[in-house]
């Protein structure tokens, strides 16, 4: 269980959001939402780790994630706007490694059936600087067919760069998780279609203090 | 294992550091002229600064690559501690932009009329000094990470620290020529490449880090 207490964020003088806190239980759907720049990456970041929050606290099962690092970090997967894909390497070989940086390592096999499950069959050995934007996304996101032990999902923007079939497909694959017991949250702007499902929502645009009074 | 597959595929970018310093090291006897003595007392120390320099050239490299497509992120919460990534990446940095050199050396020693047991130590010496340079050096690399004018800024965070190296590594060659034993210069690389080995990488994971903090 995901707890997040009165985080707040700051940016220069600037402060991005403050009192932000809220509980993600398993089954838990969370969406930020919030204008550009109200500081839904900077959340997501500061959640799974990589960012310092300024006040506040995160806790994984009652310890605070500052404490646990690599235990929660093993649990947890992130996807940033960044696809951490390296050029010259193929699809399955991004893939391979992004699974033993998070030290689950997957072999050549199973990395394949993975990113032929996102439609990239045809795909498997160009290296990632010939595919499209929404292939290398999909590819990134291949990561998921492989991560159904990691409970916390956090995903900045999935929806991005991904036409239609495949924005249904990765809404069934959140949903699969999560009524598989893990929780995911995620940001967007796309109206999604999963939205009936969503437990929680949080508007980062309720917790911006002084709205207006700085650039 | 991933960053020599990289590496592998990029090979024009280990060329150009091995390039650089069969270069630099060559340009010295050219433009001194064959004056045995002269070149034979400056050698060890031109191909050592050569040496220091091609390292560093290669230095920016070892986390930019990296830091620009978000792979850093993901070994930042990765299942490993920060340090053995850390490591890992140094030892393959290492043997795609130092082990080269390390090879090649003796080669360019043969410019400056080196007798053949200072070829040996030097080679000896640089193959025990250079893994301490990539370890300084990955401190520096991590320090300077997403800064404008990072490059610049990283030859003078790192540069004075390779005094040492330097200092050693060229008076192992030179105590050959005078006829003594090179032994105590050599253990002194070594040693300093394992003093490094036991901090850099935990100095350059906290580096990482406030990079990204």
């Amino acid at each position: 269980m995901l707890e997040v207490i009165d985080l707040a964020c700051m940016r220069g003088e600037r402060t991005l959001f403050r009192g932000v806190s809220f509980t993600l239980a398993a089954r838990g759907l969370l969406h930020v939402a919030g204008a550009n720049g109200s500081g839904k990456t900077s959340l997501l970041r500061i959640v799974c780790g990589l960012g310092l929050a300024d006040s506040g606290e995160v806790r994984w099962g009652g310890e605070a994630t500052r404490t646990l690092r690599e235990a929660y970090w093993r649990e947890v997967l992130y996807l940033g706007h960044a696809h951490a894909l390296k050029d010259d390497l193929t699809a399955t070989e991004n893939l391979q490694v992004a699974n033993a940086l998070a030290g689950r390592p997957v072999t050549r096999a199973a990395a394949r059936d993975a990113l032929a499950a996102f439609g990239l069959e045809a795909c498997l050995n160009l290296p990632v600087r010939a595919l499209s934007q929404g292939q290398k996304r999909r590819s990134a996101l291949a990561r998921l067919a492989l991560a159904g032990a990691m409970p916390l999902w956090i995903l900045d923007e999935p929806f991005a760069a991904l036409d239609v079939a495949a924005v249904a497909d990765l809404e069934q694959r959140l949903l699969g998780h999560v009524d598989g017991g893990g929780s995911v949250i995620f940001t967007t702007h796309q109206p999604a279609s999963i939205s009936g499902r969503i437990t929680q929502r949080i508007d980062l645009d309720a917790f911006e203090p002084g709205v207006g009074a700085v650039c | 294992m991933r960053d020599l597959t990289l590496a592998w595929r990029r090979r024009s970018d280990v060329f150009t550091s091995v390039i650089f310093f069969v270069i630099v090291a060559s340009l010295f006897p050219l433009g001194i002229g064959p004056e045995g003595k002269l070149l034979l007392a400056i050698g060890p120390g031109v191909v050592w600064v050569a040496a220091l320099l091609a390292s560093m050239l290669a230095l920016s490299r070892l986390f930019a690559a990296d830091y620009a497509d978000g792979t850093l992120e993901q070994m930042l919460i990765g299942a490993a501690p920060l340090p053995v990534v850390v490591i890992a990446k140094v030892i393959a940095h290492w043997i795609a932009a130092n082990l080269p050199l390390v090879l090649i050396a003796p080669l360019l020693g043969l410019q400056y009329g080196l007798p053949a047991d200072a070829l040996l130590v030097l080679a000896l010496a640089l193959a025990l000094g250079t893994p301490s340079l990539s370890l300084i050096g990955a401190i520096g690399a991590a320090l300077t990470l997403g800064l404008r004018g990072g490059g610049v800024l990283l030859a003078l965070l790192v540069l004075p620290l390779y005094a040492p190296v330097l200092i050693l590594g060229s008076l192992a060659v030179e105590a050959v020529g005078a006829g003594l034993s090179a032994q105590p210069y050599l253990l002194l690389l070594a040693a300093l490449s394992v003093a490094a080995l036991s901090l850099a990488p935990w100095a350059a994971a906290a580096a990482l880090r406030i990079s990204y903090e």
